[in-house]
């Protein structure tokens, strides 16, 4: 810039803000101060001043290179578009099965199946504590028997499936290796994701079995496993959601998340794994909530900090390792049971900020999700909303379109940069478990949450139809699907008469052989499940085992 | 009220909680209660369990219930959390970590805030372990925060204090200094799976020596409570001190200085009520007004105002 | 003088894990002056109704967003009958449709606050609901 031009703009900015002030006085803003979704502040303007210092080849880069703000494949969607990826399952396999298949058909890429609350727990469904869950929140799987149906007709070569599951993921994940056996699918082909992230149980999802330390190493053995035989695999997917769901800030989303990460490849580490090779194969899972400028920032600025975490403190040099890939869902919490259709249209604007972020997969969420489990018609609405996106929006035309955006670039800086600083907080008090045990991170998102709901509560912030527009309505209208009462006698039955049927001499054997393997470290867990579960070992038998063995966690909770 | 009491002498839950909240919130019937329970008290163990927060007190505490019971008694717990100064309330979470037993009939466990009395032990936490002791636990556990006053109130109420420390709080030892050395007659060292529990252990021991020789010499113990490791032992400790209060003059002399706290406590509190009463009586605007123009002396009102208590109490 | 306060049990039956609302809740009923007895996630109705029994509660709040809320309702409704207990008074929230809202009214629950609801308004009702069950104590 001429010294001439530089005069003229700084005249420009100062008589930019003269009118600024004219202007408030006969009209003033809305609010005395603006804020994002989270809670960084805004600017009523960002010009090229806000991004001074960045660096375009040090920042930004290219597509698909280092440090991969802008997206982690060279052409993003040019090539393919994301995985829609719908979060479905419930009451028993044969019912799940029929809604695969029906999503199958309807264009989705790859199935995520949601487990019922006993088996996330590790527990059977005959289990005193499973009474009246059976099937609730998802399907409910004892044994292979279970697993054999929910993926009948549906050749595993073929798919890709995202289970969630954590504390008992070893199981689950060779129930799959047992299925894809079964189908003439072997394991090295087999490809899909396990969610297998237990520090974001103990911060907020409350899906723990084991304490923190056996956990670990369930977790390490699964790494090790799958990076000899099951290369395709995600072996973790580092969590963002559910912190986010618990009410945290898009900042502490992005830090706790990190945090976690960095607590698994150090475990792995720490074990003598080669980040190189496991680190190809972590994925993370992020939430996509309302505040459109702030999310799209938030996933690139994961992506950067990740990836720099990787190189500068593990020494990665394997790209692929360095790459933060990333499935989202849009928030559930923002759904409100009050005018549900209202969600479909957050939802849409949600989508749109996972795409502009871009994400690798995604979940939409159905629109009357916060009344009960969606409906077939609502499942449909929310995928189709990702395929408008996909196909009509144009913004996957081009790779990274927000790119340059002052505002979503200083946001992109602060978000990485106070993201930084939680992750340094947490190193210094000994880590993320640490960080846990002290209760640190949950008093944070706990503070945050609070501070929502009284903000709600105060009108400074609004929700449509729930604290202002509100409209009277006839809930009686609306068609809910319930979960029938019957599902979890009938499925007791049925795994009564499979342990009836199997070899309950081999059973005790698989389960002694587990009992050894947890007891010495140095043994891998995975083999010793694996030939248990084609045994028609249980789930709830081999957790109970390393319930045993390893202890049961309880919560640490500071309010 | 008759009934309630007796059916809590009996060890009915319901009315055993009931007991207590009325005493707890200073009802008129609180005396009555006290009066009448007191007699069948004096036969449990009472334990304070103290030490700075998240030291393993309540996850210790869930063990210790879990000893005693396997030796065939019978458990009362208290665990007071502070209530919040500006609103009164309080989130009461202890028992969180002792859930296991809430469906033992022969475990008891209550959660108190604070409220009004400063960060300390209240009275009504004294209260509710004679209530407990009257109607039929053999252990009394209490669970309290050691900040501030309370881990000094705590020897006024417990047999045996417990003082839970924890490896890698260089500050537990300073706070020792301040004078938790003389109350604590077990000292626990938790989290021992941690780097560092022996060099507390011989810190304490060493400060310990410096103490010199006392009738009980406060054994050091290290514990893993989330694994119940250590807890048997601790709880043989406790049960060993116990004897030795029974048997020793160490033990009554503190028996003594407990039941004479006992009156003195009483005795101030009727007395504070009865000046409040005077006083209030008193206090009128013409009084404030000699006051101010110091016409008169608050030295001189007092004085006024004990007498007519002390004519009025001797009629 | 210290005068009666109000005690609530926040508990999370069974083994959903999402506490945000059970947590903000008890919160809030802290703030409002309340003692709040906090049992945690997995507790079992029997564990939920001895808690409120052992701790003199007037009212057991419970969240549950995993569809299972007809069966803990009932199974903790009938177990406080059994233990001559059905003077403590019973709410919740979560995800419960509307539709089934009457029925577990009809089993004794006392108020079902659905998403959205704020916090003042289950204060509000706690209050009043509260101070009736004291004035029929002492009647
Ligand atoms: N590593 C380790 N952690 C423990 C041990 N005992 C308890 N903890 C953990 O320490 C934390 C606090 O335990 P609590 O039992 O709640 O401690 P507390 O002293 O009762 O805490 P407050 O009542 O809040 O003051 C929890 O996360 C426990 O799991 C132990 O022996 N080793
Ligand atoms: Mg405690």
């Amino acid at each position: 810039m001429s010294e001439s031009k530089a005069g003229e703009a700084a005249g420009n900015r100062a008589a930019y803000e003269k009118t600024v002030e004219k202007f408030l006085q006969k009209a003033p803003e809305r609010k005395a101060a603006f804020r994002t979704g989270g809670g960084l502040p805004l600017k009523r303007l960002y010009t090229p001043e806000d991004l001074e210092g960045m660096d375009y080849e040090r920042d930004l880069g290219y597509p698909g290179m280092y440090p991969y703000t802008r997206g982690v494949q060279p052409t993003m969607y040019r090539g393919r578009f994301w995985t829609m990826r719908q979060y479905a399952g419930f009451a028993t396999a044969e019912e799940s099965n029929a809604r695969y298949r029906y999503l199958l058909s309807q264009g989705t890429t790859g199935l995520s199946v949601a487990f019922d609350l006993p088996t996330q727990i590790g527990y059977d469904s005959d289990h005193p504590m499973a009474q009246g869950e059976v099937g609730k929140v998802g399907v409910a799987i004892d044994s292979l028997a279970d697993m054999e149906t929910l993926f009948d007709g549906i050749p595993l070569d073929k798919v890709s499936t995202s289970m969630t599951i954590n504390a008992p993921a070893s199981v689950l994940l060779a129930l799959y290796i047992a299925v894809g056996e079964k189908q003439g699918v072997p394991m090295e082909k087999l490809s899909g994701t396990i969610q297998n992230d237990i520090l974001k149980e103990y911060i907020a999802r409350g899906t723990y079995i084991f304490p923190p330390k056996p956990s670990m190493r369930l977790i390490t053995d699964i790494f090790e496993f799958c990076s000899a035989h099951v290369p395709q695999w995600n072996t973790i997917s580092i969590s963002g959601y559910h912190i986010r769901e618990a009410g945290s800030t898009a900042v502490q989303e992005v830090a706790f998340t990190l945090a976690d990460g960095i607590a698994y490849v150090e475990a792995a580490v720490r074990k003598g794994q080669d980040p190189n090779v496991f680190g190809k194969r972590l994925s993370f899972f992020f939430n996509a909530h309302n505040d459109f400028l702030e999310e799209v920032a938030k996933f690139r600025a994961a992506r950067r900090l990740w990836a720099k975490i990787m190189k500068e403190r593990f020494g990665v040099t394997d790209k692929g390792a360095q790459m933060l890939r990333f499935h989202t869902q849009t928030a559930g919490s923002t759904l409100t049971a009050q005018q549900p259709e209202n969600n479909i249209v957050r939802v849409a604007v949600q989508t749109l900020a996972a795409v502009l972020g871009g994400t690798q997969s995604l979940h939409t969420n159905s629109y009357d999700e916060a009344l009960a489990l969606p409906t077939e018609k609502s499942v449909g609405i929310a995928l189709k909303t990702q395929q408008i996106v996909a196909y009509e929006s144009g913004v996957t035309e081009t790779v990274d379109p927000l790119a340059g955006s002052y505002v979503v670039e200083s946001l992109t800086n602060e978000i990485e940069r106070q993201a930084a600083e939680y992750i340094a907080k947490i190193d210094g008090m000994g880590g993320m478990l640490s960080a846990i045990e002290k209760g640190y991170v949950q008093q944070q998102i706990q503070d945050a949450a609070y501070a929502t709901q009284k903000a709600i509560e105060s009108g400074e912030q609004i929700v449509v139809g729930v604290n202002k527009f509100q409209v009277e309505e006839d809930a009686s209208e609306r068609a809910l699907l319930k979960v029938d009462e019957s599902v979890g006698a009938a499925q007791v039955k049925k795994l009564q008469a499979m342990k009836a049927s199997r070899d309950n001499l081999k059973v005790q054997e698989c389960l002694s052989e587990i009992r050894s393997a947890a007891k010495d470290e140095g043994t891998n867990l995975m083999p010793k499940i694996l030939e248990a579960v084609k045994a028609y070992v249980t789930e709830g038998e081999i957790c109970g085992v390393l319930r045993e063995e390893f202890g049961e966690y309880r919560e640490n909770i500071v309010l | 009220m008759e009934k309630l009491i007796a059916r809590a002498l009996e060890g009915d839950h319901r009315s055993i909680a009931r007991l207590i909240s009325l005493v707890e919130s200073e009802s008129p019937q609180a005396e009555i209660i006290m009066r009448k329970i007191y007699p069948h008290s004096g036969k449990a163990h009472i334990i304070g369990l103290t030490g700075s927060p998240g030291a393993g007190k309540s996850t210790l505490a869930d063990k210790i219930i879990a000893h005693f019971k396997s030796l065939g008694k019978t458990v009362g717990v208290i665990a007071v959390d502070p209530s919040s100064p500006f609103t009164g309330g309080a989130i009461l979470g202890d028992r969180l970590r002792m859930q296991q037993h809430a469906v033992d009939p022969d475990v008891f466990i209550r959660s108190m805030g604070t409220r009004g009395s400063l960060g300390g032990l209240s009275r009504s936490t004294q209260e509710a372990a004679l209530i407990l002791d009257a109607c039929g636990k053999d252990v009394v556990l209490i669970e309290t925060v050691g900040v501030g006053q309370s881990e000094v109130d705590i020897v006024k109420i417990a047999d045996t204090v417990g003082l839970i420390l924890v490896p890698g709080m260089g500050d537990d030892i300073q706070i020792m200094k301040a004078g938790i050395m003389e109350i604590a007659d077990i000292f626990i060292v938790n989290k021992a799976d941690r780097d560092g529990a022996d060099r507390v252990a011989t810190e304490v021991n060493m400060m310990l020596d410096l103490l010199g020789m006392r009738p009980w010499r406060p054994p050091v113990l290290k514990t893993i409570a989330e694994r119940n490791e250590g807890v048997e032992e601790v709880v043989s400790e406790m049960t060993r001190h116990a004897d030795f209060l029974r048997r020793s003059e160490e033990g009554r002399r503190r028996r003594w200085q407990r039941l004479g706290m006992e009156v003195e406590e009483i005795l101030r509190r009727e007395i504070a009520a009865m000046v409040e009463v005077a006083w209030e009586k008193e206090k009128s605007p013409e009084l404030f007004e000699l006051l101010a123009a110091r016409k008169t002396t608050p030295y001189e009102v007092a004085e006024r105002i004990l007498g007519t208590i002390l004519t009025e109490t001797c009629d | 003088m210290s005068e009666r306060k109000v005690r609530v049990i926040v508990a999370k039956p069974g083994l959903d894990g999402h506490d945000r609302g059970a947590k903000v809740v008890a919160r809030a009923l802290r703030d409002a002056g309340m003692e709040v007895i906090y049992t945690g996630l997995r507790q079992t109705p029997e564990q939920i109704v001895q808690t409120a029994i052992q701790e003199d509660a007037d009212a057991i709040g419970i969240s549950i967003l995993s569809g299972a809320h007809e069966y803990y309702f009932g199974r903790i409704i009938e177990l406080l009958k059994e233990r001559k207990a059905s003077d403590i008074l019973v709410f919740g929230g979560g995800v419960i449709p509307e539709d089934d809202v009457p029925k577990l009214k009809a089993m004794g629950a006392g108020a079902i606050f659905g998403p959205g609801t704020p916090t003042s308004v289950c204060i509000d009702w706690l209050n009043s609901a509260v101070r009736e069950k004291w004035a029929r104590e002492t009647a």
